[in-house]
């Protein structure tokens, strides 16, 4: 089943990819892992038939907010940044990949081992219905304009309100008190 | 070859957990706010997940918002890694020691 394949291919770069990003020594070679990686994860969505979501992951992620963390990169200097590689020390180094592994084991156990991880109750919504109701965009689109109207109406408050935030902090003091 | 739902939530799971290992163990902000994203991304796609396993669209429509969401959280972020920066001229967490002295 090529739905498969693609999940299998994605799933195991996005990995590879996410590992490079949270610990390489380059700053610029992390983002672009980071590029990379949310790329994968887009491909994941579209095996998993969320294709709206998949479309607006490489916009939103790979696109917006890679190129905003690329122009900070860029802003500071990844010359400055020449003890990026560095990390805390080895016993907080230590005890947060331990901590993270074990953790990672017991998710993996619960999900294999109970129903929130094989459990299948099916909604209206199964591929054939997505498919004859005009496809995954189609029915999405109109559930977000209608039953989450209310959220998305919210969404851009708190976008404009972030933007306005962004645009204060950056603002230099003596232009912000003196007009 | 066959997807299994735990599959999907196992790779969520892993891509969380670096993330996490990554914000506890790196020093640099921007590399901070980059696993913070990682961390955001695999609560999307176990979102998108259970989605899948249930044939149902809530979960790709909190899939949407929690996009949003994030991008403004990464505006805002950044704006103060750029201000901290100024400040300090450093974007390194050992150099954040205001309320030390």
């Amino acid at each position: 089943m090529m739905n498969a394949a693609a999940f299998f291919l994605f799933g195991g770069f996005g990995l590879a990819f996410s590992a490079m990003a949270a610990f390489g020594r380059n700053m610029v070679g992390c983002a672009f892992s980071l590029v990379m990686a949310f790329f994968c994860f887009a491909g994941v969505y579209a095996a998993l038939g969320a294709h709206l979501v998949a479309v607006l992951q490489i916009f939103v992620y790979a696109g917006a907010v890679m190129v905003l963390f690329v122009f900070v990169i860029m802003i500071i200097g990844s010359r400055r940044m020449t003890g990026a590689g560095a990390g805390q020390g080895r016993f907080v180094t230590g005890a947060g990949v331990l901590a993270a592994g074990a953790a990672l084991v017991l998710l993996i156990k619960v999900f294999r081992g109970s129903a929130v991880g094989t459990g299948r109750v099916s909604g209206p919504f199964t591929a054939d219905a997505v498919a004859a109701a005009g496809g995954n965009t189609r029915v999405l689109s109109e559930l977000l304009f209608s039953e989450y109207a209310l959220p998305f109406e919210l969404v851009t408050a708190v976008l404009v309100a972030a933007a306005v935030c962004a645009v204060t902090l950056l603002i230099p003091k003596r232009e912000r008190s003196g007009s | 070859m066959k997807i299994d739902p735990w599959m999907v939530q196992a790779l969520a799971a892993g891509i969380f957990m670096i993330g996490f290992a990554g914000v506890l163990v790196r020093r640099n902000v921007i590399a901070m706010l980059m696993c913070v994203e990682l961390m955001l991304n695999a609560a999307n796609m176990s979102f998108v997940a259970y989605a899948w396993q249930h044939a149902d669209m809530a979960g790709q429509a909190v899939a949407v918002f929690v996009m949003a969401v994030a991008a403004a959280g990464a505006a805002v972020g950044l704006a103060i890694v750029v201000s901290l920066f100024r400040a300090l001229r450093s974007a390194d967490t050992g150099g954040i020691t205001l309320l030390k002295e």
